[in-house]
């Protein structure tokens, strides 16, 4: 028998709710809403909306509420430091949601655009990572300074310091291997863009 | 004793004060550390951030790589480095799938039984009684332990101390006779990845935290990974810019402490490699402006 919500009468655990189960063997009716998650996380100040209202907008599979919170801030503002995982008495992997609310919110092209610093700088990592094998930090900066010029003159009066004290490698370490690095980029972008 | 050893990126550039330290007190314990042949980052924060697979499959090349080279165990000094590599090794051993998915990535074969050891495991077999050394100069100082987040979380996966109020690095402080604090920001997050994308925000917990260990009387504060020590220590001039605090305690890798006490010198671990200047105890405050009378003060604060 087919289970419909009550609040928006449509079948229980579809769409994301769904996606996200199979993608993480998540789920979200786990939560009983205690707001651990909430109270020891560092940033939730700073989000629009609170780790544990992510979770409820998730649980109410509303129409609209989805949307929400993939284009939240939120998502992208979580550190990842698993500290709401490590107490919460259900067990609701939160960061694990939180890295699938990303990839998701990236495909569809819903990120917050406040976030968009957040991205480049991820960007600009693989990016080094793919072409390299390693991370050259220099190189990352400069990607990252391409990709937000308005952040050209960040920290650059931090380079000499770092530079005089032996912290800047100016060269990148090209591995040998990292062809194979880069097919497994390559390999990955065509397994993730045929979901 | 030889192990294998992953030493990350950032040991290559901006913490090469904590693969200095690492190679000098591994060689004083003599543990020779092999590091694994043509190894790759581990993907950091960026690549559970966009990817799944990709975060899963940068560290999986890297443990193939380690079991290629008939290594049993891997050294992984950073924090990052090395919860990345456990939460990978955790889930490649839960989903067959998964596994296939990334031997075919990899293009390589995968077990899964390197085992993974940290730098406070590391340490405490340096300092432990098989490893006959003596503890020659005594770092003598009130120590905040700062273990951040990536050593003891998540639990379940790591199984590491307790998740939230750790033990094992005030054991090894104890050992070479500093006295750790009690305090309760030993894992809060210093903001980690946001470092260079939002300054303001790392600012802002990496200020709480310094303020927290000041406050009770710590003399330094001791990390194990390269992202708390970047938060803490290079960014301390935006921490003042931006909250107005002004912090000059200094933040020592742990490899540097326990270096110390060995009897190892300064130069040899990099010290001089900080932004904030190792010393005991740390500078003082700059001298407040001399108080004005009491009577020009409603002045003053008009003027601000």
């Amino acid at each position: 028998m087919e289970v419909k919500s009550h609040l928006s009468n449509r079948p229980l655990n579809q769409g994301l709710m769904l996606t996200l189960k199979q993608a993480s063997g998540q789920s979200v009716a786990r939560c009983y809403q205690c707001g651990k998650c909430s109270a020891g996380c560092p940033l939730s100040g700073e989000m629009d909306y609170p780790p544990s209202q992510i979770l409820r907008m998730l649980q109410l599979d509303l129409p609209g509420l989805e949307e929400k919170a993939l284009g939240s801030q939120t998502i992208w503002l979580c550190l990842s430091c698993e500290t709401c995982l490590a107490r919460c008495p259900q067990e609701v992997d939160l960061p694990r949601i939180m890295d699938f609310l990303r990839e998701e919110s990236l495909r569809r092209g819903q990120a917050h655009p406040s976030a968009k610093r957040i991205i480049s700088f991820h960007r600009a990592f693989l990016d080094s990572v793919e072409f390299t094998g390693r991370l050259f930090e220099v190189g990352l900066i400069a990607d990252y300074k391409a990709r937000q010029p308005q952040s050209a003159f960040q920290d650059v009066l931090m380079a000499p310091r770092l530079f005089l004290r032996g912290k800047l490698s100016l060269i990148p370490h090209l591995i040998p291997g990292r062809s194979a690095v880069a097919r497994i980029f390559r390999k990955v972008r065509e397994t993730e863009s045929k979901k | 004793m030889k192990w294998g050893y992953f030493p990350g990126c950032s040991l290559l550039g901006s913490a090469r004060e904590l693969r200095e330290s690492l190679l000098a007190v591994a060689g004083k314990a003599g543990i020779e550390l092999q590091e694994i042949p043509d190894w790759n980052c581990c993907g950091a924060t960026a690549a559970h951030n966009v990817s799944r697979l990709l975060a899963v499959a940068l560290p999986g090349r890297i443990l193939a790589l380690a079991e290629k080279a008939g290594m049993k165990e891997v050294v992984v000094p950073c924090s990052a480095c090395y919860n990345r590599l456990a939460v990978a090794r955790h889930e490649l051993a839960a989903d067959e799938h998964l596994r296939e998915q990334v031997k075919a990535l990899v293009e390589m074969d995968y077990r899964g039984d390197v085992k993974l050891v940290n730098l406070l495991e590391m340490l405490a077999i340096v300092l432990g009684k098989d490893a006959g050394l003596k503890v020659e100069k005594p770092f003598a100082h009130q120590v905040a332990c700062y273990y951040g987040c990536l050593l003891v979380r998540p639990p379940k996966v790591l199984k590491f101390d307790r998740p939230e109020d750790p033990q094992a690095m005030d054991e090894l402080m104890r050992k070479i006779g500093a006295e750790p604090i009690a305090w309760p920001d030993k894992v809060e997050c210093c903001g980690a990845g946001l470092s260079v994308s939002r300054t303001d925000l790392v600012a802002k917990l990496s200020s709480r935290i310094l303020a927290s260990a000041v406050k009770r009387g710590a003399e330094a504060m001791i990390v194990a990974c390269p992202m708390c020590h970047a938060n803490l220590d290079m960014r301390r001039e935006d921490i003042t810019r931006l909250t107005g605090e002004h912090y000059s305690l200094p933040v020592v890798y742990l490899t540097q402490a326990v270096g110390l006490a060995l009897g190892l010198s300064e130069k040899d671990l990099g010290l001089h490699r900080h932004l904030v200047k190792v010393v005991f105890p740390a500078q003082p405050k700059p001298a407040p402006p001399p108080q004005p009378p009491a009577e020009k003060k409603p002045a003053e604060a008009a003027e601000e």
